[in-house]
């Protein structure tokens, strides 16, 4: 059975209670029909119907028994069908034949408030985080550039530093261009390499652990080149040898 | 006579200041200005079809469309790391602005002028940190944005392409953060871009005429200077809002964001 959304359930739940009070309502008050009915209409089509039962129009006569019978006796009308039908199906229009009916309707709500303020919250706290950390936390300028003095070690920013990271393994070809490359190549094409339809995390757990596993390998890069590399490259502990990062 | 004259009480702050209110809402400049339907033409009281307006008659629309799925306002499925980006690149392109008021990309003149931005421009620092910290947090957002729509499978059709340009997105961040990376003209940034563009000389075939075009030179100097502060403030944020166009066009043509899971 396909899911109720709560919101409809609950308009429904007050829709019902609100024809229930109103039945109620109207139950205690109608003595003479229905009050929304215009008084002088009421008094036209009592005096048609008044009309009707003397018989003194020939023409009216088989119209107004009709119309006399159905709700006196309750029995068959004159000129009904086998049914006690009183009209007749001519044809049955199937929903979604003429006009295009969506299956499942889709649960929205307006974008105002709803979305804005919650990414009008979002952009505040984002800009408050920026603005206290950047009064308390100096972006680094270090002394004027040198081509002669090579700082050692000298790094790349950080989220090239897994790239670095792997230099001291490959050919910088292989670590510089063709690994990256790759692993590009690779994102690029995830969509159209990935078949599987189901975007629940319980069917694509070899989608999530390889992709898991392709960002902890450039997350660990990223860290060892971050803090676990000092003078020449070498590996260094930052709690004993100290911290050579910059950002 | 003077009698009749003082019936008439005289209009207090209140009044004159609704009937300005009213006199400017009424004229044509106003409403030139704001569209039929504007909740500035007349009046915001909240009502289903108010909420649709605020949406329809501004420049949000071109944004979002006026309703959106329940699930999709969820700071849980999203934790707004996409729009946390785009609001990044904002906040950068504004601090970034107010930056090159005071900078020069000579290698001459360039790290003066940062030292000098800092200890003799009102805000200098503060903004140069910002747009700093930004940039790192603006990496961090994207690749993190990035991460989020893997593992909610929102790469599947009919948003493969929109990934792929999310991809696009992502490198011309990192593109981005390190020309910008440049600028300051001190010992890290030249030789950090020095290791990167090392590296970049060993693409195969024409490896080194990749590093000479983006050098301007054999060696890092003041054309690379040039060439990377071009790079930074006009061609890459153009490239880059390009693409973003595409990418948050088709966020709404292929259906809104994706899920529920």
């Amino acid at each position: 059975m396909t899911e109720i959304p709560e919101h409809l359930l609950k308009r429904a739940q007050a829709a019902r209670e609100k024809a229930a009070s109103e039945g109620g309502a109207a139950a205690s008050s109608s003595d003479g029909g229905d009050s929304r009915i215009p008084e002088h209409l009421l008094e036209r089509s009592r005096a048609a119907k008044d009309k009707g039962a003397g018989g003194a129009v020939a023409v009216a006569e088989k119209a107004a028994a009709v119309v006399a019978a159905a709700p006196v006796s309750g029995g068959v009308p004159v000129g009904a069908g086998p049914g006690g039908h009183t009209q007749r199906l001519l044809t049955v229009v199937k929903s979604g034949s003429i006009q295009d009916v969506k299956a499942t309707p889709v649960d929205k709500v307006h974008t105002w408030p709803h979305l804005l303020a919650v990414e009008f919250v979002a952009a505040l706290a984002c800009t408050a985080f920026l603005f206290f950390f950047s009064i308390f936390v100096n972006a680094p300028l270090l002394q004027l550039a040198n081509p002669n003095q090579t700082p050692n070690p000298s790094k790349a920013p950080w989220y090239f530093l897994g790239l670095q990271e792997l230099l001291t393994m490959f050919h910088p070809m292989v670590a510089g261009v063709t690994i990256p490359g790759i692993a590009l190549f690779a994102l690029i094409l995830a969509p159209y390499i990935d078949r599987n339809p189901s975007n629940k995390p319980e069917d694509r757990k070899f989608a999530t652990s390889l992709m898991t596993v392709h960002l902890m390998f450039w997350a660990v890069l990223v860290i060892i080149g971050s803090f676990f590399r000092g003078p020449g490259f070498n590996f260094v502990f930052p709690w004993r040898d100290g911290l050579f990062f910059e950002l | 006579m003077a009698k009749t004259i003082d019936d008439q009480p005289t209009p207090t702050l209140k009044d004159r200041v609704s009937k300005i209110g009213e006199q400017m809402q009424g004229s044509q400049a106003w409403n030139s200005i704001f569209r039929p339907g504007s909740i500035f033409r007349k009046g915001y009281t909240d009502s289903p079809r108010n909420r649709s307006y605020v949406i329809m008659n501004s420049v949000l629309y071109h944004l979002h469309p006026v309703k959106v799925k329940r699930h999709a306002v969820k700071v849980s499925y999203t934790l707004c790391l996409g729009g946390l980006s785009f609001f990044l690149f904002i906040l950068l392109t504004v601090t970034g602005i107010f930056l090159m008021f005071f900078y020069r990309p000579e290698a001459t003149a360039a790290w003066n002028d940062i030292k000098s931005l800092q200890t003799s421009v009102a805000f200098g620092l503060l903004v140069r940190n910002m747009h700093r910290w930004g940039a790192h947090l603006m990496v961090l957002t994207v690749f993190l944005h990035m991460a989020r729509v893997f593992y909610h499978g929102a790469y599947k059709p009919p948003r493969e392409f929109n990934w792929v340009i999310g991809v696009v997105l992502l490198t011309l961040t990192l593109l981005l953060s390190f020309t910008g990376y440049l600028l300051p003209w001190d010992q890290l940034a030249m030789w950090a871009v020095a290791v990167g563009t090392n590296m970049m000389g060993y693409t195969p075939v024409f490896g080194s005429q990749v590093r000479f075009v983006l050098l301007g030179g054999v060696e890092i100097g003041s054309e690379t200077l040039l060439r990377w502060y071009v790079l930074h403030v006009l061609m890459l944020p153009f490239v880059i809002v390009i693409f973003m166009a595409i990418h948050f066009w088709r966020v709404r043509k292929d259906g809104g964001i994706s899920g529920p899971l």
